[in-house]
């Protein structure tokens, strides 16, 4: 089986920016692939080329074996973008674009699917209503029925819950996890990383235009992050202990790897003097990886 | 709606239709004004190729509708569709340059049409028409308006801002289309003028439509045809080469 997307060697620069430094990138058919980074890390210009909105400077790109350039109109036949602007047509009603775009396709008759579509974003009661009527979230939405109208294998969705409700947020998902058990292809770029955390089975971590870490998101918690136990005492942290753990608001973090280590721990916080006043167990978070890929501490080229 | 092309031709015709108050019914009041004033001042003191001035006038107030109305549709569009950035639901489709060339320029020739048939039936009453060759009225405001279709998906390309694609319309396309005898035969201007007028391809689409009306005109039709043909040949070469490059639609 090729791969969904196949990114090799591809490098893109703006002026003084180097916005892609030579990405490579295979991603499976079937995946819930996470696209993370920083602002201005890249992420949208690496969707922009997939997607032929931008033009690589140097490299190849391809969806489902099609190159984006050589044969650019198979490639986007497979592809469907919801792009990180909020935009939208003031002419027509959100069912007009829905048609609209479908045509762009070559779908002649595609209400039964719009419907569908419709239906799964909560958009069935807006479907006569003109674009400009909508609230952004709305809008999103809509963006979203617009990417899926030709049922494209793989889908790119950049950003596609910044300034969304939670309603929408958990309609959204829940269409999309759909989507992808039914054999779809996900690639997601969010800045909220409990979202990629709970979504995506594997992740890319962009930082100026390189991949950074590229690795299964359970391994990636694996590695850069740990349970650990935080605690509020009344009194300094006994040194030994201190030498591992880290400080901020109030609360002393300690990391461990297997849960009866903490048993140890506090014998030991105990043994000092301290009082305990509160105490929480934190699990590994992708927060943690991506502030410590970001930092580049260790490297998580693979 | 079958493909890209049909569908990008209905969405780009549906688009101008839905506000044709402002794209078709005003440059319609626009041509009649310059109808009434003109022929106010002129009529009985002007006769062209033996024709009165108004019937003179009539038809190259049609074909500058045309011509103006057929501009300002791809390269409106266009410029819309840049600056609020939905210009990425054309780009995104499987939709070839030729295709998105055809789409643009042909709704451009609609809108032209629309607009050149409604100036021609809202001033009808003021003077006696011929229809003496109607074919040449036919292919001359469809290649008119093809061609100032293509300018306006250059210029809609092209501009970044709206001001820049009023300052192409005001410097090039409005002197080009003032100055190719809507309002005169070139043959009452001084000689420098009237040769200058000769390299004014817009001149060739006016003075061969007008035949259309007339059998009468300054240039022989064929000739304004082989002029105008050409233009268009070119223009589409330039304006495929243009997409094909991604010159500012795609970074
Ligand atoms: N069309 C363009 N012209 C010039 N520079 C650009 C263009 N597009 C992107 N850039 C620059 O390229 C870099 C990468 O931008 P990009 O939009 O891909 O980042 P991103 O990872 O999507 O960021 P964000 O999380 O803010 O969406 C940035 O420095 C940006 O300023
Ligand atoms: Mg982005």
């Amino acid at each position: 089986m090729s791969p969904a997307i196949r990114i090799e060697q591809v490098s893109k620069r703006f002026g003084s920016v180097q916005a892609l430094d030579r990405v490579g990138l295979e991603i499976n058919q079937g995946e819930f692939f996470g696209l993370l980074g920083p602002n201005g890390a890249g992420k949208t210009t690496l969707i922009s080329a997939l997607a032929g909105l931008v033009r690589a400077d140097s490299g190849r790109l391809r969806v489902m074996d099609k190159d984006v350039q050589a044969d650019y109109r198979a490639a986007r036949r497979q592809l469907g973008v919801v792009p990180q602007e909020l935009v939208f047509d003031p002419f027509f009603s959100v069912r007009e674009s829905l048609q609209i775009q479908s045509g762009y396709f070559g779908i002649v008759d595609n209400d039964a699917w719009i419907d569908e579509i419709l239906e799964n974003l909560g958009l069935t009661s807006k479907a006569g209503a003109n674009m400009r009527m909508l609230s952004g979230g709305m809008k999103r939405r809509v963006l979203v029925a617009q990417a899926l109208v030709h049922r494209p294998p793989v889908i790119v969705l950049d950003e596609p819950t910044a300034g969304v409700d939670v309603e929408l947020r958990q309609t959204l998902w829940a269409f999309i996890r759909r989507l992808n058990e039914a054999g779809h292809t996900i690639v997601l770029t969010t800045h909220y990383l409990e979202e990629a955390e709970m979504l995506c089975n594997r992740i890319a971590m962009l930082k100026a235009g390189r991949i950074v870490a590229l690795d299964t998101t359970s391994n990636l918690l694996r590695r850069f992050s740990s349970h650990s136990l935080r605690l509020r005492i009344d009194r300094s942290l006994p040194d030994d202990l201190r030498a591992a753990a880290t400080e901020s608001g109030g609360w002393w973090s300690l990391p461990f790897d297997a849960f009866d280590e903490v048993e140890t721990l506090l014998a030991r916080v105990r043994a000092a003097g301290c009082g305990i006043t509160e105490l929480e167990i934190g699990k590994p978070d992708l927060e943690e990886v991506f502030v410590r890929v970001m930092q580049g501490s260790p490297s998580g080229q693979d | 709606m079958r493909g890209g092309f049909s569908t990008l031709l209905y969405k780009e015709v549906l688009r101008f239709w839905k506000v044709a108050a402002q794209t078709v019914a005003a440059p319609v009041l626009t041509a009649l004004l310059y109808l009434l004033i003109f022929s106010h001042v002129l009529e009985g003191h002007v006769k062209i190729h033996g024709i009165a001035y108004t019937a003179f006038l009539i038809p190259g107030l049609v074909i500058m509708s045309v011509l103006q109305n057929a501009f300002a549709n791809s390269s409106s569009s266009l410029i819309q569709s840049k600056v609020t950035g939905n210009i990425v639901f054309v780009l995104l489709p499987p939709i070839s340059y030729l295709e998105f060339f055809a789409a643009y320029v042909l709704a451009a020739v609609v809108r032209g049409c629309v607009v050149g048939g409604g100036v021609l039936l809202a001033t009808l009453w003021f003077a006696p028409l011929g229809f003496a060759e109607p074919w040449w009225i036919l292919i001359f405001a469809v290649l008119g308006g093809a061609i100032l279709g293509s300018l306006g998906v250059i210029a809609g390309i092209w501009a970044e801002k709206f001001d820049q694609l009023a300052a192409f319309q005001n410097f090039l396309i409005m002197p080009l289309t003032f100055l190719s005898g809507v309002f005169y035969s070139v043959h009452s201007l001084p000689p420098f003028w009237q040769q200058l007028s000769h390299w004014n391809p817009v001149f060739y689409m006016i003075d061969g439509f007008r035949h259309g009306f007339f059998g009468v005109s300054d240039a022989s039709p064929w000739l304004s045809l082989a002029v105008v043909a050409a233009c268009f040949a070119i223009l589409t070469v330039f304006t495929l080469n243009l997409l094909k490059s991604g010159y500012k639609l795609r970074a």
